[in-house]
């Protein structure tokens, strides 16, 4: 009963987690928000059955989500017009079949070759796709966009879906659904060899398996998945444009997923959930926050290519062998002044940033941590580059005892026969 | 009459202008145990990749239990029933001893591109998988990503995924190498268990190995067979002296 | 009509010689260290940004100079201190920092001038008119950005077929890993290959930046093109990068000047679908509308069928 409990304990914890968190954060912006997050991490998850499960490294993923997107708010269109009998709930299987139909029309091309020449492919058609939506605009809508009614479509248990809080409800499901239907598929004899496929492409031909054929199904299933989150993008925002194919969609959500963590399964959820989060917090205080996604993003790629989810998850073994004690006060103690480091680069970039966007309306005083500066005197300038500097010296002539508290663990485990 | 296991008619391959096979004509029966040895450079690895489908042939055929498998892609061929292992250690480094073995199986037992199945279910998979890891040893290790295994276990392991699909006709290419005496022994010991039943190709340059397991011997010299015969006769035989020229050793 | 044959070759050759500048440089870059550089349209973006401010304070001749050598600059040390920490994660790694790059450098860039496009100005001394034909005229300017391509292709050319270095470079196009082999300082290579092309890069924005329009979304309407241009020439082929360049620069510019749809080609016919409709749209498409496509069709074409491209020798 336990490991029954233990095994589908986090799918129940999740399902409650779910079911609960409007009840917490009741207010609109919340609720929206979270609709994002859902809608995000069934892209960031469909995203990273290609990158993470396949090894396969697309730049135009939102193609897929995009042109779902505008199936789905035409076909809502439609079932209004013409008072189909289909109710709001119904319509991400459209946003699935479309992406799937689009995923398997463009995969039968793009996975004809791998690596470099598959980026470059995705790329190619991306562009395609983003300069036809300028081309076709009744399809496209414009610059103005696709818009649609949710709350007009025919209702179940007098469920209208105007109100956001219903709304995020139907894509809360979805969401459960579609993470626990890509949870399983990577169980699956296909997701074990897209695995094989990503790790050694060769070999898996040699075991009797079309590296073409596994990828080409991966696509198209990512597809599926990506479309489902295209068709609730469009129930939840009630409006389609060109955006949603762009270069910048397709960028944002690789972002989001390597930042999480693409070698496991919860990394694309991380990265998803923060980087909606700090999407729409961050740019109500600054406006520089795409500067600081990107500054990120290159951390990540360079000193942390696992991303949040694989530094975490260097740290299991520790956890079970209980050594967390060796390794927390070294991270305390870097922990500071990395902090601080960190604190005094966001405060150059906030003083750039003011003082070259908005110095010339505003002049050179604003509110920067909570403290009023004017960024026209040297003061605080130098006061941030001061933090960043020192942050950084004392962080690097601290790192050595974290190495150290490292090898101690490695030494322990070994000890213990678990390496 | 059975059809041999693997007939090589003719075959001839060059990169670019120059030729590395030039002219390689073989029959295998079934069930036999057959070395390919010659000296470095002769070609004996690019004969296995023209027969397992790595690279295409310039001319010739092969036929493999009968049917033309001339042209074919790696996995077509290995649907058909040959399975090979690779000189250089080719495995899938992040995955589990276990689940390397497992991804060898899968094809074989029909499961295909299933993605409605869990494959913990599979009994069927874990039944051979378990099997195959006992027969190469590796019990103790089922768990380890297989990077991190040392480079006889890896060895170890390369055979099993070769072999875990059931191939009747099972091709090794320097098994032992880079081997100890102890491993090597060990290694011969698990071909000849694993051979058991089937087809035998084995590119060697271990004489001690090429002359204990196999039933016959073929020299591929400059890319074309010399000579094709039992190990007793091709010990003494002056044209493959010749052409190694001090490279035997336990002989 | 000769006229517009004319003017678009002229400007196709251009645009073509443009784009060699820096596929040549990308070229490079990938052939030596396998990296395909996503932020190499923002070193152009950045030789714009860099050769607007120097004319604006000083003078677009010095800019001419230094602006090129500073980007070359800004890229030797983005090679130095960040790709190469990269390096050992694989290609995947490289190719997501070079895109992580070229993100940042916009969003710098867009903070730093705006994001409004830059009043950079074509230098007095060149603001005339070379000549004129058909009452059409043709600035001298344009003239000045083709010799300076010229002579910039003929200078890489000399290097590369007649220095030391040059032969090197060369052997790497073909065979990289013979050339660590053989015991050059290859980081040290790396480096010097990033920067120079880098440089080229720089170049071709501080000639191009008066001409076409200096504003931060130049890197992103120029990026993707080039990669087509690299990749349809073929990887590894500077001659395939030249042949790739002047070709989809002359289709380019003769797709914008050819102001035909469908429509108008089959108005004959009488066949006229309703203005509303998917199929409407896809009637009265222009040539000139469907010409920033083009260059992608081709790239995804060629992926499919001659993945080496048309000259090159290796393939993704």
């Amino acid at each position: 009963m336990s490991d029954a409990l233990r095994r589908h304990g986090v799918w129940i914890g999740f399902a409650l987690l779910l079911a609960v968190l409007p009840r917490v954060f009741t207010s609109g912006t919340s609720l929206t928000m979270m609709s994002l997050m859902g809608i995000m991490m069934v892209f960031a998850l469909s995203y990273n059955m290609l990158l993470g499960q396949t090894g396969m490294l697309s730049f135009g993923h939102a193609v897929y989500y995009g042109l779902a997107g505008f199936i789905a708010i035409h076909a809502m269109r439609t079932f209004v017009a013409d008072k189909l009998p289909i109710p709001l709930p119904l319509v991400p299987i459209v946003g699935g079949l479309a992406g799937l139909a689009f995923g398997v029309v463009f995969g039968s091309v793009s996975t004809r070759r791998a690596g470099t020449a598959f980026a470059m492919i995705s790329l190619g058609l991306a562009e395609l796709v983003a300069a036809s939506s300028l081309v076709l605009r009744s399809f496209f809508g414009g610059e103005e966009g696709i818009t649609a009614d949710r709350s007009k479509l025919f209702r179940v248990f007098d469920l209208s879906f105007g109100p956001q809080v219903q709304v995020y409800y139907l894509i809360a499901v979805w969401t459960f659904v579609c993470v626990l239907a890509m949870y399983a598929i990577t169980r699956t004899p296909f997701g074990r060899m897209c695995n094989a496929v990503r790790e050694n492409p060769e070999r898996a031909e040699f075991v009797g398996y079309s590296t073409q054929t596994v990828r080409w199904i991966s696509f198209s299933l990512a597809g599926l998945f990506a479309g489902v989150a295209g068709a609730l993008a469009a129930i939840s925002f009630e409006i389609m444009n060109a955006l949603s194919v762009s270069a910048g969609q397709s960028g944002v959500v690789l972002l989001m997923t390597y930042i999480g963590g693409v070698g496991h399964f919860m990394g694309p959820i991380i990265g998803a959930v923060l980087i909606t989060a700090l999407q729409i917090s961050l740019s109500d205080i600054t406006g520089a926050w795409m500067l600081y996604f990107g500054l990120m993003f290159i951390l990540v790629v360079m000193f942390v290519p696992g991303g949040i989810a694989g530094w975490i998850m260097l740290h299991e073994p520790v956890v079970k062998a209980g050594l967390t004690g060796l390794l927390a006060v070294p991270y305390l103690t870097v922990a500071v002044p990395m902090a601080a480091s960190a604190l005094g680069l966001v405060g150059l970039v906030e003083l750039s940033h003011h003082m070259l966007v908005k110095a010339a309306t505003e002049g050179g005083k604003f509110r920067l941590f909570g403290v009023a500066v004017d960024g026209s005197s040297l003061v605080p300038w130098l006061v941030m580059v001061a933090i960043a500097a020192a942050g950084f010296l004392v962080a690097r002539a601290l790192w050595p005892r974290v190495t150290h508290a490292w090898g101690q663990v490695h030494d322990e485990l070994k000890r213990r026969g678990l390496r | 009459m059975t059809a041999a296991a693997l007939e090589l008619v003719d075959l001839h391959k060059s990169f670019g202008k120059t030729p590395i096979i030039r002219g390689v004509t073989l029959e295998i029966q079934q069930g036999e145990r057959h070395a390919i040895i010659g000296p470095n450079g002769a070609g004996k690895s690019t004969l296995f990749h023209l027969i397992s489908g790595r690279i295409p042939l310039t001319s010739g055929a092969i036929r493999l239990k009968g049917q033309d498998i001339t042209g074919q892609r790696p996995y077509e061929i290995n649907r058909r029933g040959l399975s090979r292992s690779f000189q250089v250690t080719n495995i899938f480094p992040r995955l589990s001893v276990y689940e390397n073995i497992r991804c060898g199986t899968l094809w074989s037992l029909g499961y295909r591109y299933a993605f409605w199945m869990g494959v913990d279910k599979l009994r069927d998979v874990r039944e051979r998988t378990e099997s195959v890891i006992e027969q190469i040893g590796m019990t103790a290790r089922r768990d380890s990503p297989a990077g991190v295994l040392t480079y006889a276990e890896q060895r170890a392991l390369e055979i099993g995924v070769s072999m875990a699909g059931g191939a009747d006709v099972l091709m090794l290419d320097e098994p032992t190498a880079g081997m100890s005496r102890s491993e090597t022994s060990r290694a011969v010991e698990l071909i000849r268990k694993v051979a058991q039943g089937k087809t035998l190709v084995i590119v060697e340059h271990d004489m001690g190995v090429v002359f204990g397991l196999a039933d016959r011997i073929s020299v591929l010299v400059y890319g074309q067979i010399i000579a094709t015969d039992s190990p007793e006769r091709i010990r003494g035989n002056p044209a493959v002296r010749e052409a190694y020229l001090g490279q035997a050793e336990g002989a | 009509m000769t006229e517009l044959i004319l003017f678009s070759t002229l400007n196709g050759v251009l645009y073509g010689m443009l784009l060699f500048m820096m596929a040549s440089g990308l070229t490079l870059i990938f052939s030596m260290m396998g990296v395909l550089n996503f932020a190499h349209a923002s070193f152009y973006m950045l030789g714009a940004y860099f050769g607007f401010e120097i004319s604006r304070h000083i003078g677009f001749w010095p800019g001419l100079i230094v602006a090129p050598l500073l980007v070359g600059v800004v890229g030797a040390l983005v090679e130095r201190f960040a790709l190469r920490r990269v390096h050992v994660y694989g290609h995947v790694a490289e190719l997501l920092f070079t895109f992580g790059l070229a993100f940042v450098l916009e969003e710098l860039v867009q903070m730093f001038w705006g994001k409004l496009p830059v009043d950079y100005r074509v230098p007095q001394a060149l603001d005339f008119v070379a000549f004129t034909m058909f009452g059409t005229t043709y600035p001298a300017y344009k003239l000045f950005m083709l010799a300076i391509a010229i002579a910039m292709f003929v200078v890489l050319f000399a290097i590369l077929t007649r220095t030391r270095v040059g032969l090197i470079i060369q052997a790497s196009l073909t065979h990289p890993n013979m050339v660590a082999m053989l015991g050059h300082d290859v980081p040290k290579v790396f480096m010097l290959v990033f920067g120079a092309g880098s440089l080229l890069a720089g170049l071709a924005g501080v000639i191009a930046g008066p001409a076409l329009v200096t504003q931060p979304s130049m890197a992103a309407l120029l990026g993707p093109i080039l990669f087509v241009v690299v990749v349809v020439g073929g990887l590894g082929s500077l001659s395939g990068a030249f042949v790739a360049s002047l070709l989809i620069g002359l289709i380019q510019t003769f797709a914008v000047a050819m102001n035909v749809s469908l429509s108008e080609v089959f108005a004959f016919l009488g066949v006229s679908p309703a203005a509303g409709t998917l199929l409407g749209d896809l009637w009265r498409v222009t040539v000139a509308q469907v010409a920033p496509v083009i260059p992608y069709l081709l790239l995804v074409l060629i992926l499919i069928f001659r993945p080496t491209g048309l000259l090159g020798t290796r393939d993704t």
